[in-house]
């Protein structure tokens, strides 16, 4: 079950086949993975593993590298509240605080529900909009703590299902690369200068 | 007041040439529609118009610094590559995730398609076969308007097979990351595209351009500095030069944040804009939040020694600011004010760079974790007398020697200029260091503050870190 699906296969072979070496897609595969499941399980490390032409020993050692990839069931939504630098300075601790109060878990815990999984987080590229959190990773700005107790009743009751989907999908456009139009991978079989490419000597 | 709901943050006050936000004040900016309608992928054809190696000349005439933090100059990075050696790629990095740094999730957000077409010139101009364009994983609507961009350009024939009916053909291909600081240093961000932990890689041998994705040469640029590549080509070196100064021409993106009244990212005029202008300019921050004093800010990324009020009169360009101690980085300015708690705040950074390290070179691991230690027990009141010296000495176990760091009147110190010499493979290190000594150097006093009168200078000692040892 937690292998990748049949519709998951076909897209991780496309996906794969945009690489010159295989192995480059393995973090796109544990995406997929964790899309498909939540978390990433042994299963489907082995499953990447196969599918990238690695061990599954080496896929773990890339995926347990990576904060974003979870090896346990979270909640439904991953709360992120960021304590870095322009946050703390405008108030992350108060905030992280009062999360915790609100959600009955500590940084790190997941409500009994299922629901949130609190964790503390790093600079999440939206200084100027401190103090910030992410919920999926979809960020919230200038979060207050009233702010925050509307965004996880709203959550609670699906009012944001549109906007926010369920942990793991990371985005819901993906690239398409139409066979027609491909140039295709610039393999390491081929050493030749690009046909556009004049070498120096053959420069007009 | 310009301030636009679409793009939270971006602030257009004043009258500033715009190269790369040109569109930010629209809100359908993001979609090929709108895109070709403002000007889009005219500078492309005006590649394709011409040689490769032309438009490598025109880049390289701009003098375009890279925007992601080091400011080489992308047209001389371009020409590194051996002349006979291929395929060479295109790594693009949308990794952004230095503190305080806040432009490039804007400019993947809000112009994707300038990216890409910056993307395109650049593989066009320096024969680069494949483009890889590496998004930080937290930014999923950047991910979601780069592929719709994408998608839009594939249709359109701006990306794949025989772009615009000419010779040139090249696939840009999405790829996204996972969550880890470290990797958007270029070798990291390199291995992580071959599947790999991001573990940075040795320089020597492995410069990128010349030994980079699967051992080829390799091209990596920041998302910045390749959104300005579109105007460049549109409108000529000639009008890029004309903005800025000699040694920094151009705008730059730079994010205010901290306790100002007005935090916002702006684009500046490169070069010639002064710190004293982006924190009490009206067009920019506008003062100190409730008219408070300036205590400290970091000019350059949460990597970036601080600068204090004496500071205020410098302009932001690369060298005047190396002299004075410090380094632009990537465009991050983070304010704090009087009632700012030094010690809390060098911690905050420094707990940053300790916990993204790789673990690599037992300075940067050991030692960070050390100086977060100490600093932590200075913050909580159990500090001593000696752990204010022990926090240099694991400094210099990271970084030998003279550290940077800017001029004090109030202390009668003069500047240390940049650079500084390292013991450890990236700068993850020295970072997690940097806040350290500036906090140190210039608000020793607050340190000594925290510490309880009772503690002696003798009583504690820690284990002295193992040091250089890769
Ligand atoms: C620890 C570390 C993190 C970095 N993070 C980024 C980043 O997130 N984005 C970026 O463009 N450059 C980052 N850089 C700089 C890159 O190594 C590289 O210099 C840059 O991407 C080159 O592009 P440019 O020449 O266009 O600036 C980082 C460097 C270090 C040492
Ligand atoms: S300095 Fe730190 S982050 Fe950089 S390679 Fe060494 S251990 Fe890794």
């Amino acid at each position: 079950m937690s292998r990748l699906n049949e519709a998951n296969i076909i897209l991780a072979k496309e996906i794969i086949g945009r690489y010159p070496k295989a192995r480059s897609a393995t973090i796109p595969l544990l995406h997929l993975s964790q899309q498909q499941n939540g978390y990433v399980t042994n299963a489907a490390i082995a499953h990447v593993a196969e599918l990238v032409g690695a061990t599954s020993a080496e896929v773990l050692g890339t995926a347990t590298f990576y904060e974003m990839f979870k090896f346990e069931p979270v909640g439904k939504y991953l709360v992120n509240i960021c304590g870095t630098m322009s946050c703390q300075l405008l108030g992350a601790d108060e905030l992280m605080h009062h999360a915790e109060e609100r959600l009955g878990v500590k940084a790190g815990g997941t409500t009994a529900d299922g629901m949130f999984t609190l964790e503390h987080a790093e600079c999440q590229a939206a200084c100027t909009e401190a103090p910030n959190m992410q919920v999926n990773y979809r960020h919230c700005h200038r979060m207050t703590t009233n702010a925050f107790d509307q965004l996880i009743e709203d959550l609670a009751a699906g009012r944001l299902d549109g906007e926010i989907p369920p942990h793991g999908t990371l985005a819901r456009v993906r690239q398409q690369i139409p066979a027609d139009k491909a140039a295709g991978v610039a393999s390491l079989a081929s050493p030749a200068a690009p046909a556009w490419f004049p070498a120096p000597e053959a420069k007009p | 007041m310009n301030t636009y709901p679409w793009a939270a943050g971006y602030i257009d006050d004043g009258d500033r040439p715009k190269i790369v936000t040109s569109r930010f004040h629209l809100e359908d900016s993001y979609t090929l529609e709108r895109y070709h309608a403002t000007g889009g992928y005219a500078g492309l054809r005006a590649a394709l118009g011409r040689t490769p190696a032309q438009v490598h000349d025109e880049v390289r005439g701009a003098t375009v610094l890279g925007r992601g933090g080091a400011g080489f100059p992308a047209g001389v990075k371009w020409g590194l590559m051996p002349a006979e050696k291929y395929p060479r790629y295109l790594v693009v990095n949308g990794d952004e995730s230095e503190p305080g740094t806040y432009k490039d999730r804007l400019l993947m957000e809000r112009d994707p398609h300038q990216l890409i077409e910056g993307s395109l010139i650049a593989a066009y101009a320096a024969g680069l076969a494949q483009v890889f364009l590496y998004i930080r994983g937290e930014m999923p609507l950047a991910h979601e308007r780069v592929a719709t961009a994408l998608n839009e350009a594939y249709a359109a024939g701006y990306i794949g097979r025989n772009i615009l009916g000419s010779s040139f053909s090249v696939d840009i291909v999405l790829h996204w990351g996972a969550g880890a600081y470290v990797v958007g240093e270029e070798t990291a961000l390199i291995e992580s595209l071959e599947g790999k932990r991001g573990e940075p890689r040795l320089k020597p041998p492995y410069f990128p351009a010349a030994i980079g994705l699967y051992g080829q040469p390799t091209i990596v640029n920041n998302v910045e500095t390749l959104s300005n590549l579109p105007w460049l080509l549109t409108n000529g070196a000639q009008a890029f030069t004309a903005i800025g100064t000699e040694t920094s021409p151009g705008t730059r993106m730079v994010a205010v944040s901290g306790h100002v009244k007005r935090p916002g990212v702006y684009e500046i005029v490169n070069g010639t804009t002064t710190f004293r202008d982006l924190l009490y300019g009206d067009e920019f921050s506008q003062g100190i939040r409730d008219d408070n004093e300036l205590k400290a800010f970091v000019p350059g990324g949460g990597s970036a020694p601080w600068f204090t009020p004496d500071q205020l009169d410098l302009p932001f360009e690369g060298k005047l600011v190396g002299a004075a101690g410090s380094m632009l980085g990537s465009g991050a300015i983070m304010v704090m004010d009087e009632t700012t708690d030094i010690p809390k705040a060098a911690l905050t950074l420094t707990h940053f760079y300790a916990a993204e390290s790789c673990g690599q070179c037992t300075p940067c691991r050991e030692g960070g974790t050390w100086l977060e230690r100490v600093l932590q027990r200075i913050v909580d009141g159990r500090g001593t007398h000696a752990d204010l010296d022990q926090l240099m000495e694991i400094g210099e176990s990271i970084c030998p020697g003279d550290f940077p760091h800017a001029a004090s009147e109030r202390l009668g110190l003069a500047a240390t200029p940049f650079p500084y010499k390292m013991t450890t493979i990236c700068f993850v290190g020295p970072s997690a260091y940097a806040p350290v000594h500036s906090a140190l150097t210039l608000f020793r006093d607050e340190f000594e503050a925290r510490i309880p009168a009772s503690a002696t200078r003798a009583r504690k000692q820690i284990p002295v870190t193992a040091v250089g040892a890769h």
